[in-house]
């Protein structure tokens, strides 16, 4: 006898402690603390952080633990959750030439004022397995150069600006910050709603596209204008006081790719701005997002357009990772009322089919 | 402080979503009803349940949810598919509201992939999951062109498209998600049911909703309005029919879903609509038993 396949809230919920069993792992061994995830993944909760779209480490941090170190998975977490917070206003512009640098290197000169500043960067290891970190220990100290301040180290784009050889970066004409969050998103989409959807675009998707501009898929002839990590602070003008008040202090990773234009008619030839700004130190993302941000202007630059990279519908439409992994993953739930009536027409062909080939083959033997 | 301790409370509006938002997605659905068949853009919400789960369908349903609504959630037409068991566990959840399996006792339906074999009524409102709410996004996927079709109202590429079908297989080959129009003026998506429903859309006593979450869309047939599944005059639109009866109640009138019952190519067909075969069996499941 047919018995329906019951899913019932027992099943879900069974699961769903399975689940945190897993999780958990092993309870002989310790479990991860918030505070461990937050200082010890510090670049993980960072991604969760500006996929997510919320600056909150203890947030993106219980997300991580949360989603067993699945970031796609932290990001939908934390985006379900910013979803319901009320929004009592925007904060001012921040402004990122004031920013106290932690890292800050440009590709374009040899060196600029306010000097080359490494930081704590993957870049210049020997990527070899440090066993010594299996053990647990302190590192060693390092080095560091005092932290520059904003006057002493100008961005690279201003020096390049003052010459008239940058273009000047836009500035919306309402000087308002479009939300896609709370405004769906129309094509064709002006450039601020753009990089808001590239900032929260899934880091793989974008270094992709971006990878693909450098193979020739729509070549932006970039150079790392100036990459900048450091502390920056968010202000905000309550309507009550009038004036702006500090209240927070975040870290952001910023990338100015410079490209190359040859001018049009009413543009003299120079350089153009590609922009990436990512929460934390996801500087791979902020620098994919530059690559693309720059590609996406071909139409407005009067550049040849046509690749993957170039067309903002197919760029901003798919990349968003929580929406791409919901609707790949829907493909597990039951379709089968589709499938039955796939089903029917496939029988149904194959018998037309059938009887055509009979006839042909009868007609032959006649 | 700790991270941990800074972590706020766990508390939901009723059903869910905060008022701004269900008052945004109610003049989306407001508009939607005023327009039939045309997909209006709403502000869609990231909600608990992943994109593809019905975060469409259950933005419509949390936006038009009264205390007094009784709710009845089926996914390929049942009651107790995990999915239509999920969404139903969210909401008696978020907003504490009466759930059914029964179609006729439910005032708010929500649904993936069927529409219920017991004619709705007046006053019911039906809530469609739809993934992909533009017909002709296979055929043209830039979206600032499918507006400018349906703004001229210029759907050739789909009477090509489905003659092309005619033409190469001798029929329209498509079995679900097969294209409406919607008061003779707006193609639309019927959302994936077989085609099977579509007659079901016609002049419907029940209000229509479509939620789109990815897609950031929401459509509406209003009760009464005329739905026609394209057709051609020689290849008129006709429904699967089976030559079998449901094996657990007799029924010949419904969508019936073919059951493997053992690797020796051995089937059973069982109505896809769990409350139709248990009312005409005269066993009604017990009260949302799984809630």
């Amino acid at each position: 006898m047919y018995v329906a396949v019951k899913g019932g809230e027992r099943a879900i919920a069974n699961a769903e402690r399975l689940v945190g069993e897993e999780r958990r792992g092993d309870p002989g061994v310790p479990e991860l603390s918030l505070a461990q995830i937050d200082e010890q993944l510090t670049v993980a909760v960072d991604r969760v952080m500006t996929e997510g779209s919320l600056y909150d480490r203890a947030l993106a941090a219980l997300a991580v633990k949360q989603a067993r170190g699945d970031l796609m998975e932290a990001i939908f977490l934390l985006r379900a959750y910013r979803t319901t917070l009320p929004r009592f206003g925007s904060a001012t512009p921040i402004d990122t030439g004031q920013m106290l640098l932690k890292r800050r290197i440009s590709a374009t000169f040899k060196d600029v004022p306010g000097g080359q500043v490494l930081g704590p960067t993957f870049d210049y290891t020997h990527r070899l397995l440090d066993f010594r970190l299996a053990a647990a220990g302190t590192p060693p100290a390092a080095e560091v150069a005092p932290i520059s301040t904003a006057a002493a180290a100008p961005r690279v784009a201003d020096l390049l600006g003052r010459e008239g050889l940058m273009e000047a970066s836009s500035v919306r004409e309402d000087g308002a910050a479009p939300d896609l969050t709370q405004e769906p998103l129309a094509f064709p989409a002006d450039r601020a709603l753009r990089l808001q959807n590239l900032a929260r675009g899934d880091e793989g998707f974008l270094l992709a596209l971006g990878y693909s501009t450098q193979r020739g898929y729509g070549n932006t002839h970039p150079f790392v204008g100036e990459i900048r990590m450091g502390f920056v602070a968010v202000e905000y003008v309550a309507p009550e006081l009038g004036f702006a008040v500090e209240i927070a202090e975040i870290v952001i990773t910023e990338c100015d790719m410079v490209n190359q234009f040859k001018g049009s008619a009413s543009a003299p030839p120079q350089f153009t701005r590609g922009y990436g700004l990512v929460f934390g130190m996801c500087e791979r993302k902020a620098m994919a997002m530059a690559l693309v941000d720059r590609a996406l202007r071909a139409k407005e630059l009067g550049e040849d357009t046509g690749m993957p990279a170039q067309d903002q519908e197919f760029v901003l439409s798919h990349s968003d990772n929580v929406e791409a992994s919901g609707f790949t993953q829907h493909l597990k739930l039951p379709h089968y009322v589709d499938f039955q009536a796939e089903l029917h027409m496939i029988r149904e062909m194959r018998a037309d089919w059938e009887r055509a080939r009979h006839q042909t083959l009868t007609e032959a033997a006649e | 402080m700790s991270p941990s301790a800074r972590l706020p409370a766990q508390s939901f509006n009723f059903a869910y979503l905060d008022e701004q938002t269900k008052k945004m997605i109610r003049r989306a659905i407001l508009k939607a009803v005023a327009i039939p068949g045309h997909q209006v853009p709403f502000a869609s919400r990231e909600m608990p349940l992943p994109y593809g789960w019905g975060t469409g369908g259950i933005q419509v349903t949390a936006a038009i949810l009264g205390k007094d609504d009784v709710l009845k959630v089926i996914d390929q037409g049942a009651d107790d598919t995990t999915n239509a068991v999920n969404i139903r566990r969210l909401f008696a959840k978020t907003a504490g509201v009466r759930t059914t399996t029964r179609t006729a006792e439910a005032t708010v339906i929500q649904t993936r992939h069927r529409i219920p074999e017991l004619p709705l009524k007046d006053g019911q409102i039906l809530v469609f999951q739809v993934p992909i709410p533009e017909p002709l996004r296979w055929l043209e996927p830039k979206e600032a062109e499918t507006l400018k079709l349906h703004a001229l109202e210029d759907y050739g590429l789909m009477h090509v498209h489905l003659y092309e079908d005619i033409a190469t297989h001798g029929r329209i080959a498509r079995s679900y998600d097969y294209p409406i129009l919607v008061h003779d003026r707006y193609l639309s998506s019927p959302s994936p049911i077989p085609k099977f429903d579509n007659p079901k859309l016609d002049r419907s006593p029940a209000l229509l909703l479509f939620g789109a979450g990815r897609e950031k869309r929401i459509y509406a047939i209003p009760p009464y309005t005329r739905v026609k599944s394209l057709d051609f005059d020689d290849h008129p639109f006709s429904v699967q029919r089976w030559d079998r009866a449901c094996a657990l109640c007799g029924a010949r009138d419904s969508f019936l879903d073919e059951v493997v019952t053992d690797d020796r190519g051995n089937r059973m067909f069982v109505c896809s609509d769990s409350d139709y075969c248990e009312s005409r069996r005269g066993t009604t499941a017990p009260e949302a038993a799984d809630d």
